[in-house]
């Protein structure tokens, strides 16, 4: 046997068995009024923020060092610095911000603001609002393509994914999907645009180059009644090969071969679970189950929910640092 | 030749922009009763525009959708005047509008639906719960938001048997709807396995709703007209002619709640209802007519949003092809009720979820954990297929 060789299998399982990275998982608790703090080493909560009224939305920003969470009945989206994780400032959004997406550079933020019909936009470093944009009935989904140049917007009562072109701001193409839809999330290779239907019980898979609805991903569940199905956050695999979708009040994670678009297995998690975030490694998937007040912990590799953990409220969504 | 065929390719081709750049329009009538209804209380007095303030809503979100695929909705209101006949009325609406929605008694719908029936206007019922236009007097023509009266008693039902408060004390008005209404809970009350220990008839002895010094004499009347009943858990009152049954709750004999009319009522939406994103609907409706919404405004809002969420389904403002998807298969319709809503085919009757409240609070919402299905658990409430008399025609 070379020496080479031994190293080499030596740093092999030296790198299989070092222990996870720890990261920290940011949660807001709809009902709380308060952000719980996760650390996935220990998984437990290590802090719990109280925040502005109602929060939903919740992202880092791009360089890690701020949090942002909407606060939808207090009009605006309230900034928490990660280390200190006190509230610093909060940003100019429309009435009753929901979710938001950012620009890859983390310049340019744009919101959802269910209220009025209108996307905000919002400049990150000068912290003020650059302008509107008007959409469908109540504004949820966003979420930009890989190349920036595309935000998606999906509105609920309209039925539609708004594709607006970041430069111009205009809307370029809408496309209808099923009843209510929530979330929205592109492949990490842009072929394929996933947008939920909460309502509808469906994933519509759209080709954003030719702005078609290609396909549809459908649940069935046995001895559970479809009204019950009720998909909201996607998850997506850095391979593009795995999607992991919420299904609300079915309780479950639905795993989803992207070559198919076929679900291959249903996870069964907290009550009412809506969002959910990989850690940055990818090992695990974490799910805000709304009426159980809990997150579920799932190994991605093993497809198996490991732990849970009691955060405040009505969780809704969740951040991991990056 | 060759001049002839670019002449008219051109031709077409400019055909083609114009209908391109046309927008679809889509007029929707709306048919109000004559009269307004007078409530004991008066923070229940419907306003003029109850019902039209939902539909004009619900215009306003069909058009922010419908600016994004070039079809632009259009309402004209009409109400009836006292005597007024609604055939005529709803005849001259659909002379513009394809579609006409409805709050109408159930006899002057059923002339309305009759006199239309060859001209393929659809009607949607907004404001009528009478089981029979459901049943023996069926239309095709007439599809139906609000819920029935069988739906509301067994929404109730449900509830009050989960409460474990299954023995009710049965307290009807002298009005042919109250009688109506006390039929739907006595079906209710057998089919869920509660016992009515006892009935009694409220008769209507008329007088005013509201005067000086009132509260002194039902304090007086109450009390004496509950007493001695057997044991029973809820006093169910039904009184859709609001003679009575608001002055119940807190002066019975016994100290019992109450529900139906009065205390712990059932209906299809109320100004409370703050689930299922619907506070962003309730601010909305709020912002646009200066009052909170009711259940005939839901109706009436959920009647025109299933003509846009058609339109928009078939891209198409052609009156048969969006009846045609509606009555199809493939028909749901979001309605801030935590599922979504279809039509039971057989009778065209929009299943929904009731919402059991007390003025303040939405209580509960129905149907109630356990109470199964095989096809849909919104089934349980009101009369299934099994049981329907209606032959569409």
């Amino acid at each position: 046997m070379s020496r080479i060789w031994r190293v080499g299998l030596l740093s092999a399982t030296m790198l299989a068995a070092a222990p996870a990275h720890a990261f920290i998982a940011y949660v807001s608790n709809e009902k709380s009024n308060t952000v719980s703090v996760i650390d996935t080493e220990s998984w437990t909560v290590v802090k719990t923020i109280k925040v502005g009224q109602r929060p939903r939305g919740i992202d880092f920003t791009r360089d890690g060092k701020f949090v942002m969470v909407a606060v939808g009945d207090d009009d605006t989206i309230q900034v928490i610095d990660a280390k200190t994780q006190a509230i610093v400032d909060s940003l100019p959004s429309g009435p009753d911000p929901e979710l938001f997406a950012q620009d890859a550079a983390g310049k340019v933020l744009y919101v959802a603001n269910e209220n009025d019909n209108t996307v905000t936009v919002i400049d990150l470093e000068k912290r003020v609002r650059l302008g509107d944009i008007q959409v469908g009935v109540e504004p949820e989904g966003m979420t930009i393509s890989p190349d920036g140049k595309t935000l998606i917007n999906t509105s609920e009562t309209t039925n539609m994914a708004h594709f607006i072109d970041t430069a111009t701001r205009q809307i370029v193409a809408n496309v209808l999907v099923d009843a209510r839809p929530r979330f929205a999330e592109f492949k990490h290779d842009s072929s394929e645009l996933w947008i939920s239907s909460e309502i509808g019980g469906t994933v519509s898979i759209i080709d954003p180059r030719k702005h078609e609805v290609i396909g549809k991903v459908t649940f069935e569940i046995p001895g559970l009644r479809k009204e019950a199905i009720q998909p909201v956050g996607i998850g997506m695999t850095k391979d593009d090969k795995t999607a992991f979708v919420a299904l609300g009040p079915a309780n479950r994670i639905a795993v989803v071969d992207t070559a198919t678009r076929k679900v291959t297995k249903y996870l069964l998690v907290g009550q009412r679970v809506w969002h959910l975030a990989f850690t940055p490694d990818e090992k695990y998937l974490l799910t805000t189950n709304g009426v159980s007040n809990d997150v579920s912990v799932i190994d991605v590799a093993a497809q198996k929910v490991i732990k849970t953990i009691q955060v405040g409220e009505l969780p809704w969504g969740i951040a991991i640092a990056p | 030749m060759i001049r002839w065929l670019v002449g008219l390719l051109a031709l077409s081709l400019a055909a083609t922009q114009t209908l391109a750049a046309d927008s679809t329009d889509i007029g929707i009538g709306y048919l109000g009763r004559a009269g307004v209804k007078q409530t004991l209380s008066l923070v229940e007095q419907p306003a003029d525009n109850d019902g039209i303030a939902g539909a004009r809503l619900a215009i306003d979100d069909n058009n922010t959708t419908g600016k994004f695929l070039n079809q632009r909705f259009k309402l004209e209101e009409r109400r009836l005047k006292d005597g007024e006949d609604a055939a005529k009325a709803a005849t001259e609406l659909a002379e513009r509008n394809s579609f006409i929605v409805a709050d109408l008694p159930a006899d002057a719908l059923l002339k309305a639906a009759d006199a239309l029936r060859d001209r393929g206007t659809l009607l949607l019922n907004a404001g009528a719960i009478d089981e029979r236009l459901r049943e023996a007097d069926c239309r095709a023509n007439v599809i139906h938001t609000a819920p029935t009266r069988a739906m509301l008693a067994d929404a109730l039902g449900q509830y009050l048997v989960w409460k474990q408060w299954k023995r009710w004390l049965l307290v009807v008005g002298s009005h042919d709807e109250d009688k109506l209404f006390a039929d739907a809970l006595r079906r209710t009350a057998t089919r869920f396995g509660a016992k009515i220990v006892q009935e009694r008839t409220f008769e209507d002895a008329g007088g005013a709703r509201r005067t000086d010094s009132g509260v002194t004499l039902i304090q007086r009347q109450m009390p004496v007209f509950t007493q001695q009943a057997p044991a029973y858990d809820v006093l169910v009152a039904a009184d859709e002619s609001e003679v009575f049954a608001n002055y119940l709750p807190y002066r019975t004999w016994d100290p019992r709640p109450v529900a139906g009319s009065a205390g712990l009522v059932p209906r299809s939406w109320d100004a409370a209802q703050d689930q299922w994103g619907a506070v962003q609907m309730q601010n909305r409706f709020i912002k646009l007519n200066q009052r909170r919404m009711t259940a005939l405004d839901m109706q009436a809002w959920t009647a025109v949003r299933i003509i846009g969420e058609a339109t928009s389904r078939t891209n198409s403002g052609d009156t048969k092809k969006v009846t045609d998807f509606i009555r199809g298969p493939d028909f749901s319709v979001a309605a801030f009720k935590g599922t979504r809503l279809t039509l039971r085919d057989w009778n065209l009757q929009l299943r929904q979820p009731i919402l059991l409240v007390d003025g303040r609070m939405v209580v509960s919402v129905s149907p109630q954990e356990g109470f199964l299905h095989q096809v849909s658990e919104l089934d349980t409430l009101g009369y299934d297929r099994p049981e329907s008399k209606c032959k569409l025609k």
